[in-house]
């Protein structure tokens, strides 16, 4: 620990504290733009001075680091201000020159109102110039679909750049030039290619890169501002929604250093739009072939009609990958009061939630992955599965000190791994110690064996997933104190509906048997859009987006999204999260839970709670851990001994390729946003040159 | 048009002789611009591409330094100071001299794409002022005179 004084107030900080750091320990405030504590250090602003007592010029407290101050003269600790008129002098020269070639066009500044310079300008600007010359002018650039650029207002602080290189790991954006004549741009104005871009907005302390889409919607005041979760992927990333009345008009990202940092993917970002189009308003009753328009009342006494006859077991429901945890409750309950085991979702058939839930969540967790040395991907693409999470293995990876493999698909990932194969041979004989990447994992202290869709979404994925577990068990992925089983969901509900038990009951059928011909005779859809329903059965879809889901049904009740609801959702690593409600759904639309409710009424089969709060407490009564919101479970690794002894069948020889195609296009509300049509438009390389 | 086999060769060495590809950038520049007069955005790639850094990395070094010329230049790039020792000893005469001749102002080359004049400051041939530096072993040449621009431009013109 170094000794110092801060403005007079003694503290005592770690030796690799930089000035800047001792200061805010200190609980002094220091402006800065280049500095941002998860890059690298610039040090080019020069915004961040204070006075060092001996040193004749201010020094900028961010680069310089505590052990490199000089005690005095009778070895009292060093001294360091932040408030001397030194200070204040010099900083103002900083924000003088600064804004000499700044356009100062606030007015029409998107950042405006949550800008970095702006503000402390109010601080430390003049209230007039002295620069009567002309400014420089710089041409604004193209860096895809998602950033906009206005380059007058950069102040080269290149954090941008070191965004892009260091968290993104695509180095993709470049300072050209020196002196007067340096500009911020991609190499020949090319389109950004990470799916983490979209936080370049939040990084440029100004307003030179601002979000496209969003350009010129709203200003920051007129917003309402709900905090909430993602449920774009699996990681639950922590979220703001933004609103202004009735409408949704961005999403920012929270900070929660366990889940995503301060970063979100630009699908959790940029799907905004598809909120607002192609959205169900109303219910649809389909007649001789056609859906037309009806009331909630003509809609539930078709399917009342329609169920008359039927027996339990003929009838099944599927949940979607934006399913809430209630939604799936309530339809549970449901089935099982008309006398049904047939329940599954689109993405769980091969987990058996009876074995214990540390077989299917991620046990390092997301920030565990910062202790892990050795990784076996297999079977999962993360950039495209999980882009935050990704960022987060490219974060450990940086370090130096994790190793990396991975069977399947031979992605850029953004870091250097060792390629081991496509195939489940692979697998087997890496298990059979036969591959040098074995030792690797049992040298390890912390080794993760993280399993992705690849193995999660063939018909053979439980055989696949006991094979993961045995490696896992014989490499010593799990022991006191460590268990390294890591598997990654790649839907929102995926973990929700296993937590609750919405699987198949005994008898029951799963998913891939219920969409099988001749099945079933009545099916519920809970916004299932990625499974081909079934031609023959009456389809009932309870869903957001007139999508492939919709397009099949026999009878549409219009639920509300993600951002229209309070709903509980449990990321990968099993953490339970409450999304928060931002908005009203549109027309008719109701909350998913409310409709199963009513519907069971009309079906004689009444569920017992008429309130969410009512639900809830059922809910926890029956699932006592998703009262602990933020929190995960402690989950018992003995679960993975037993799925590793379980075995599972034949496996197929096919590669474990990750099913995600098109990152942008994973979900009914991507499929319906415009901004993201075209991210995946640019990313499939249809569109090479600039749109614009 | 792709790099020689020579320069490639040549831009891995300085890899290995700088310590590491970051190390080794300005050389590949520098060896690419000897090798072909300046960079190209295909050749800055190709360079990019041997060492394993990113083509917006490289070009940000590129375009710090002056001297790596990022659009064609003539055949002769002549380096006429504009510092103060040659001003005092008649550097603008040689300037408009040369120019006229030439026909083409400073950052300009000559439609045949036999010249590119550029000012520099001071050179360090003050002793010899006005000075310039021709060609490209960059040959520092003075002193200049307005009535003779052999030194400048060869006895051709
Ligand atoms: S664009 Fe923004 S983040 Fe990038 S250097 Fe300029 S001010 Fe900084
Ligand atoms: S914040 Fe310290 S120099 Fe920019
Ligand atoms: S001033 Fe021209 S060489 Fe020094």
């Amino acid at each position: 620990m170094i000794k110092l004084i801060v403005d007079g107030k003694e503290i005592e900080v770690p030796p690799e504290y930089t000035l800047m750091q001792a200061c805010e320990a200190a609980g002094a405030e220091i402006p800065r733009f280049c500095y941002h504590e998860r890059l690298s250090i610039a040090g080019n602003c020069r915004m961040c001075l204070v006075e060092v007592k001996g040193t004749p010029k201010p020094v900028a407290s961010c680069a310089w680091g505590v052990r490199d101050c000089r005690p005095g003269p009778k070895g009292e600790p060093p001294e360091i201000s932040t408030r001397s008129p030194m200070v204040k002098k010099a900083r103002e020269g900083v924000m003088e020159f600064l804004l000499i070639n700044h356009p100062l066009d606030c007015p029409i500044c998107d950042q405006g109102g949550e800008c970095d310079l702006q503000d402390q300008a109010m601080g430390y600007g003049a209230d007039t110039s002295r620069f009567a010359e002309n400014k420089r002018a710089v041409e604004d650039k193209y860096l895809g679909v998602l950033v906009k650029t206005s380059m007058n207002r950069c102040i080269q602080c290149t954090r941008c750049v070191r965004f892009a290189s260091e968290i993104c790991g695509v180095p993709e954006m470049g300072l050209t030039g020196r002196g007067e004549d340096v500009e911020i741009t991609t190499y020949l104005e090319s389109a950004l290619t990470s799916e983490l871009q979209g936080n370049l907005v939040d990084i440029c302390p100004v307003g030179a890169l601002t979000s496209k889409p969003y350009a010129f919607a709203a200003r920051p005041w007129e917003l309402g501002k709900t905090q909430s979760i993602d449920v774009m992927d699996a990681v639950g990333s922590a979220i703001r929604v933004d609103t202004r009345g009735r409408e949704v008009m961005r999403i920012l990202p929270r900070v929660n250093e366990a889940v995503n940092e301060e970063w979100i993917s630009d699908k959790t970002r940029h799907i905004v739009d598809g909120l607002r189009t192609q959205r169900l308003d109303r219910p649809y009753v389909r007649e001789n072939g056609k859906l037309r328009a009806a009331t909630w009342s003509e809609a539930f006494a078709a399917i009342a009609a329609k169920l008359k006859d039927v027996k339990g077991e003929r009838i099944g429901a599927i949940a979607g990958d934006l399913a809430a945890v209630e939604d799936m409750f309530a339809l549970q309950d449901l089935m099982t009061r008309l006398g049904s085991a047939n329940l599954a979702t689109e993405t769980t058939h091969a987990f058996d939630p009876s074995l214990g839930r540390a077989s299917y969540i991620f046990n390092p967790t997301i920030a565990g992955i910062e202790q892990a040395d050795a990784l076996l991907i297999i079977g999962c693409n993360p950039r495209k599965e999980a882009a935050v999470l990704n960022a987060r293995i490219r974060k450990r990876w940086r370090t130096g000190q994790m190793k990396i493999a991975v069977i399947g698909d031979h992605a850029e990932l953004t870091y250097k791994y060792d390629y081991l194969g496509a195939g489940v041979d692979t697998l087997s004989e890496l298990a059979a110690g036969k591959q040098s990447f074995a030792d690797v994992l049992k040298g390890a202290k912390n080794p993760i064996v993280l399993v992705g869709a690849g193995v999660t979404a063939r018909s053979d994925g439980a055989a696949l997933l006991a094979m993961a577990a045995k490696l896992a068990t014989d490499i010593g992925a799990i022991k006191d104190g460590w268990n390294g089983f890591a598997v990654l969901h790649s839907a929102a509900s995926s973990v929700g509906a296993l937590d609750i038990g919405f699987v198949p009951g005994e008898g029951g059928l799963t998913a891939a048997q219920m969409v099988g011909e001749g099945a079933l005779d009545v099916m519920f859809s809970l916004g299932a859009d990625e499974i081909k329903l079934p031609a023959d059965a009456f389809v009932v879809y309870i869903g957001t987006h007139g999508d492939r889901g919709a397009h099949r049904a026999d009878v549409i009740l219009p639920g509300a999204a993600y951002t229209e609801k309070s709903g509980i959702y449990v990321n990968t690593e099993g953490r339970v999260q409450i999304a928060g409600r931002a908005a009203f759904p549109p027309g008719e639309a109701r909350e998913d839970w409310a409709i199963i409710r009513a519907l069971s009424d009309a079906l004689g089969a009444t569920l017992p709670y008429d309130s969410l709060v009512a639900l809830r407490k059922a809910l926890t009564e029956k699932v006592p851990h998703l009262l602990r919101i933020d929190q995960i479970e402690p989950a018992d690794p003995a679960a993975l001994a037993a799925l590793a002894r379980r075995g599972g069948g034949a496996i197929g020889k096919a590669p474990l390729l990750s099913p995600i195609g098109d990152f942008y296009l994973t979900n009914p509300i991507a499929r319906a946003s415009a901004v993201m049509a075209e991210c995946s438009r640019v990313a499939s390389g249809q569109i090479l040159t600039a749109a614009e | 048009m792709t790099l020689s086999p020579q320069t490639t060769q040549a831009i891995r060495n300085a890899a290995d002789s700088h310590g590491g590809a970051k190390a080794a950038m300005l050389e590949a520049l520098k060896l690419v611009q000897a090798a072909e007069g300046y960079v190209s955005d295909a050749h800055l790639a190709e360079a990019a591409a041997k060492l394993g850094v990113s083509t917006a990395e490289i070009d940000s070094l590129a375009t710090f330094y002056s001297h790596i010329f990022r659009s064609p230049v003539g055949e002769t790039v002549i380096l006429l100071c504009d510092g103060l020792s040659c001003y005092l000893c008649g550097g603008d005469a040689v300037r408009d001299a040369v120019m006229q001749k030439l026909g083409i102002g400073f950052g300009e080359t000559t439609p045949d794409g036999k010249f590119t004049l550029i000012n520099v400051c001071c050179i360090g041939g003050c002793d010899v002022a006005p000075a310039a530096l021709v060609g490209p072993d960059r040959k520092l040449v003075g002193p200049l005179s307005a009535d003779d621009l052999t030194q400048l431009i060869g006895g051709g013109r």
